[in-house]
Parts: structure tokens; C-alpha cells; sequence
């Protein structure tokens, strides 16, 4: 009888997985839901003995089985968006059934908190802090330093939060993990408990992704055995993207507003309630079994700069390959844009492509020769963030992009810090007015006698301009966290690059030279 | 069983947990589509807050709501990613349907299969204006 591999992760469910392995049950095969190879343009994919097909509806299935189907790619290992990547942290993908101890086992599942509990704690966080590992949530700080903290806080309750609320545009790596291989990010939880002395783990999933939540309830329910006396928990978010910011995700997970807290005191000596906790993102403490399990050094063997190892890359939007793309730090933009996501879909010219979610910056393809590193895009005024990349073809207005980064920050702003609550309705405001290119007259306070110092004049469109920048300044400066602190980051970019979508001169390139 | 009696036992479940008030909104959420003034305050009872406390985080996340919502609810992502395939344009051109509530979602992490959509827990791909408009008509 035929065995078919078809994933069950959430982006071959929406685009009809289920529907094509009913047709192949149907047929008289064996169906064995996997996780998916991250070739998300060809799914639904179905592998048979190697072979893939994708992608498939249930009318191609029939042609499959008869070895007619032009839907036929090949041996799936040796496909060249797979054949060119490091997989490290997704060296599963495909490969396994998602809830099965026995494919996690026999894949080198547990090696890594087994060679950790030989280690010994101290050891353990050598061995992170060797591999060079940086936080995957966007922020890159060192996980080693960051559990070296928390180990040496004093007191006997210590926690390991696991951030899942993945909420950024053109991420979905963290829901990958938790869907296709969830007994990882349990091990490298249980790996960061045994370094820290932490005896409880909670991994805050958003409610938008249901299926990761129920896979790693089922997970971790058969994993008690293994990672005992360490607990893990899911909890559940609640609609709010702020609550991806470490300490707000604190605040949430006690059971109040998402609101962000002033730093100091850092999470990692005053965390969840109160006590030391590491709060990591899932791809950091994914990463984990792999780094204990092979050694810190063979980690960052792999890397650029000082960005070590590897970084599973989203590739989303308007762009032919779309997937996960895990390679070491370094491959340049063009080439994540052209040569692996083959430009965009519709076929058009790349406008703009935004790197790190909705407060990263969008790049034009002058900016292809930036290399997939933190410092290198701090540098170029972007960020990796999460490693999303959003692809728009020439037909995106970018000062309607630079609305939608305002509106999204004032709709999910936590009103905590007023340059984020406030700044973010008048950056809508303001740019509302630079689209309309109205301008914008005195208003009636301003017109009132007692007024005598406020300007009368109407103010020009290069002057709200500057004023769009003067804000930005203050959100960026003047914002407690990333969200009130990054949206200037779109804002900026899609003002600096390309002016003319605001209304504004073209800049002579050469005299700007 | 009452209200009053599912309201208890979803309070007893819950009994000693840390931060317990979240996974408690979101049972009375599941068990009633809605989270009632009179839950607030019994809520606040168990859990010795105030009823501004759970009222304050009541309304500060998206999915606890105040009123039931009696449509069928699809959820429409509308972030940068489904932008760019051009997901405005498809809400522009969709027929009000005052049968269905679309709403708006940040992010399904569907980015590389979008436009995306989810009804209950079911996720829909790769949609254009004739299959969102078609997912809209059969909750009608």
C-alpha cells in the first residue's frame, strides 16, 4: 500500500490539505500527516517515497497515483529551496509527525537535555553562551548573558516564559515550531529550566493560532514524562499584539492589562510575578536542543558578524516562493528576494520588500546588497526583527503604507507611554493630510483672540513633513517599548525612499551625493 | 445546568491558579460569547479584584467581548503581508452582507498563502474577491 506524507501545519490546512489526504485515503493509501517542508507555494504537498507533488487539489490526486501528474517536483530533499538551506532548528520540517515520541526520538529528539542534564547547569548556559545565540524575537540580545542573569538571581521560584505571540506580519516560524515540531521547543524549555533553576515553563501562544495551541497541549501532555520535574503550560493570549513585548506578555500572563513595564527592573531579576524569569522567544529556545545536542561551537561556526548561527527566514507577501528559508546570517536581501523567492508573484517589479514585521522598515531593491544581520540593517535605519519579509510589487503606495504602520500602532498601542498613545493618531492625522496634500489652516482655538502667539498661517505640505519626521523623533525617542519606539521605522523609510508617494521632490540624486 | 451554575464551575476549575483570570475570561467567553457585566462582578468576587480591574482587562483585549455577536463571525486578515496580495481591494469589492460579521484580524501567520480568513478555527488560503465573497455567502 502507498504511504502519503501530507502536512497538517496550518498554511497547507488553509490552502485544502485536508481535502487532497481524504482523496488519497479514499484512493486506498495510507496518509501520514507530517509537518511541512516550508515550501508553502507548493502546498498543499504531498510526498510520496521522496517524490513531491504540489501543488495539489483532490482531482489531481488520481493522476498522482498513476504517475501521470504534472504537479510532480521531484525528489523533495534535492529541490533547490531545500537543498540551499541550513536547517538547524527546522532540520524536522517535513520529515516527522509532529506528535510522534517515537519520529522525535529516533530524529535525535531529548540528546540535548540529556547532554544538559550530564553538563550540569553551569555548563549548559557555557554552552549557549559559547554558540553566541541571540534573542530571535528581534530585540538579539544573548541568550547566554540573559540566563546567566536569572541564574544567579537569588531565590528558589524561577520561571521560563516562552514568548509565542507571534503577531507580526510575514512571521509564521514560531508557529511552525509550535505546529510541526513541538517537542522541541519543549526540550530546549526544559533545557533553559535545568540551566536556570527554573521548575515551571509557560508558553504564551496567541489565540489566533488554535492549531498551534492544540498540538502543544497534546505535546506537552506526552512530554511530562520526559522533562519531569519541569512543567510546562500554555496560556492563551487575547487579541492584543502589544502582549508580544516581554513585559507586557508578563503582565498578561498574570492575568492584567497588557500593559509594558518600565525597565528597569529587568524581567530576568523581577519577572513574572516578581521572580526571575527568562522570557525568550520560541525560535531562541528552539534553538537550544541543537546547540546542546551538537555543541555551541558548531553553532557559531555558522554566522556572520556577530550574528551567529542560523535564522529561519519568513518569505510572505507578494513574492512566487513564499516559505521558511532557514540559512546561517549573512545571505543578502537581493538575494532572499529574487534568487530564493523568485521576486513577486503577480510578476511585476519589486517595489518595496519590509524586513522585521509591521515596525520594520521597508527597503527598496537599492538596499539588496544588505547582508541578513542585526548590525548591518541597524545600520542601513532597519531591523530584522523576527526575520519576516513582506514583498510588494509597484503598484504599493508607500504613504499609504506609512498610514497603515501609524493606525496599527494607534489600534494596538497599550496607552501606557503617550508618545505611542497619542503620537500614533496624530501621525494618522498628519498623513491623512499629506496624502490629501490639504495642508492644514488654523483651527479654533488657534483662532481665538487670547491666541495671539498661534500661528494663523496655513501650514505647507513640506512643513507638516517635517513635522511627520518631528513626531516620529519623539515616538522613536520618547516610547517605552518597540511598538510606540519602531513605527517611525516604516514611517521614515517609505518618507525616505520614496518621497514622490507623499508628494515631495524626487531628491537630485546627484546632488544629494 | 444555568448560567449561574456554568459561571461556578468554570470559577472552580480555576481555583488556585497563578494569573488565573485570563484563562477564566476566555471560558466565559467560549461558554456565554460574551463576557456580562454580572460575570465581571462575579469574577471579581472569586478572584478579590475589583469589578474596574476585570472590567479594565475585560476591555483591553480584542477578543473578550462585552455584547454577544449572534453572526457567524469570519475573521479577515488584513496586515502588511495580505496587503501586498491585495486584500484591500478585495474588501472594497465585497457585498455588505448584514447576515455575516467580517472583522478585521492583525496576522494569521498564513502570510505566505494570504489573503487569509478564519471561520472558528478553520483557515482558509490563497483567497481572491469570488472565494472571499463565496466563504461570506455560505455563513449567510
Amino acid at each position: 500500500m502507498t504511504t502519503v506524507w501530507i502536512s497538517d501545519d496550518a498554511a497547507a490546512l488553509a490552502c485544502g490539505a485536508n481535502a487532497v489526504a481524504a482523496a488519497f485515503a479514499k484512493a486506498g493509501c495510507t496518509v501520514e500527516r507530517v509537518s511541512s517542508w516550508g515550501m508553502h507555494w507548493l502546498e498543499p504537498l504531498a510526498e510520496i517515497e521522496g517524490q513531491g507533488f504540489g501543488p495539489l487539489t483532490s482531482e489531481d490526486v488520481a493522476a498522482v497515483l498513476a504517475g501521470t501528474s504534472d504537479k510532480a517536483i521531484g525528489p523533495i530533499a534535492e529541490h533547490p529551496f531545500i537543498a540551499r538551506q541550513q536547517r538547524f532548528t527546522f532540520a524536522r520540517a517535513g520529515k516527522t509527525r509532529p506528535l510522534s515520541l517515537e519520529d522525535y526520538a529516533a530524529t535525535g529528539g531529548w540528546a540535548g537535555l540529556k547532554r544538559a542534564r550530564e553538563l550540569g547547569p553551569d555548563a549548559t548556559i557555557a554552552e549557549v553562551t559559547q554558540s553566541g545565540l541571540r534573542g530571535r524575537g528581534g530585540a538579539g540580545f544573548p541568550a547566554g548573558i540573559k540566563w546567566t542573569t536569572v541564574a544567579k538571581a537569588a531565590g528558589p521560584v524561577k520561571y521560563i516564559v516562552c514568548n509565542a505571540d507571534e503577531g507580526d506580519s510575514a512571521t509564521f516560524a514560531d508557529r511552525m515550531v509550535m505546529e510541526g515540531d513541538p517537542f522541541m521547543l519543549i526540550e530546549g524549555m526544559a533545557i533553559a529550566g535545568h540551566a536556570v533553576g527554573a521548575g515551571k515553563g509557560y508558553i504564551y501562544v496567541r489565540s489566533e493560532y488554535p492549531h498551534a495551541i492544540a498540538k502543544l497541549q497534546a505535546a506537552i501532555a506526552l512530554a511530562v514524562p520526559y522533562i519531569a520535574p519541569f512543567e510546562v503550560e500554555v496560556r492563551v493570549g487575547a487579541g492584543a499584539y502589544v502582549c508580544g513585548e516581554e513585559t507586557s506578555l508578563l503582565n498578561s500572563l498574570e492575568g492584567k492589562r497588557g500593559e509594558v513595564r518600565a525597565k528597569p527592573p529587568l524581567p530576568a531579576l523581577e519577572g513574572l510575578f516578581g521572580k526571575p524569569t527568562v522570557v525568550n522567544n520560541v525560535l531562541t529556545l528552539a534553538a537550544v536542543p541543537w546547540i546542546l545536542a551538537n555543541g555551541g561551537a558548531a553553532y557559531a561556526d555558522v554566522g556572520f558578524g556577530r550574528s551567529r548561527g542560523t535564522m529561519p527566514i519568513q518569505l510572505a507577501g507578494n513574492i512566487k516562493h513564499g516559505g521558511l528559508y532557514e540559512v546561517g546570517f549573512g545571505i543578502t536581501l537581493g538575494e532572499l528576494v529574487n534568487d530564493i523567492g523568485g521576486g513577486t508573484a503577480t510578476g511585476r517589479p519589486v517595489r518595496a520588500v519590509q524586513v522585521g514585521g509591521p515596525l520594520g522598515a521597508y527597503h527598496p531593491p537599492a538596499d539588496y546588497a544588505l547582508h541578513f544581520d542585526y548590525e548591518c540593517f541597524a545600520e542601513a535605519e532597519g531591523l530584522i526583527g523576527h526575520a519576516g519579509l513582506t514583498v510588494f510589487d509597484d503598484t504599493a503606495d508607500m504613504s499609504a503604507q506609512a498610514r497603515f504602520a501609524m493606525s496599527f500602532c494607534a489600534a494596538e498601542s497599550c496607552g501606557k507611554c503617550t508618545p505611542c498613545r497619542i503620537g500614533s493618531t496624530r501621525g494618522v492625522e498628519l498623513i491623512d493630510r499629506i496624502r490629501a496634500r490639504s495642508g492644514r489652516a488654523a483651527d479654533k482655538v488657534e483662532t481665538l483672540p487670547q491666541m495671539h502667539n498661534a500661528r494663523k498661517a496655513p501650514r505647507t505640505l513640506t512643513e507638516d513633513v517635517n513635522l511627520l519626521e518631528d513626531l516620529c523623533e519623539t515616538m522613536k525617542f520618547g516610547s517605552l517599548c518597540a511598538l510606540g519606539g519602531f513605527t517611525p521605522y516604516p514611517v521614515l523609510s517609505a518618507l525616505k525612499h520614496w518621497p514622490e508617494d507623499f508628494g515631495m521632490a524626487v531628491p537630485d540624486q546627484e546632488a544629494a551625493e | 445546568m444555568t448560567d449561574q451554575d456554568e459561571l461556578d464551575a468554570i470559577l472552580a476549575g480555576h481555583t488556585g491558579r497563578e494569573g488565573a483570570l485570563l484563562p477564566i475570561l476566555h471560558d466565559v467567553q467560549a461558554a456565554f460569547g460574551h463576557v456580562s457585566e454580572d460575570a465581571i462582578r462575579r469574577i471579581a468576587h472569586a478572584l478579590n479584584l475589583t469589578r474596574a480591574e476585570v472590567h479594565g482587562v475585560v476591555s483591553f483585549y480584542h477578543d473578550f467581548r462585552e455584547a454577544p455577536e449572534s453572526r457567524p463571525v469570519l475573521k479577515l486578515c488584513r496586515a502588511e503581508s495580505c496587503q501586498a496580495r491585495g486584500v484591500e481591494a478585495m474588501v472594497a469589492a465585497l457585498p455588505d452582507n448584514p447576515r455575516v460579521a467580517v472583522e478585521t484580524v492583525y496576522c494569521l501567520g498564513l502570510c505566505s498563502v494570504g489573503p487569509a480568513a478564519m471561520i472558528g478555527h478553520e483557515v482558509h488560503g490563497r483567497l481572491d474577491a469570488a472565494r472571499l465573497g463565496a466563504l461570506v455567502e455560505s455563513l449567510a
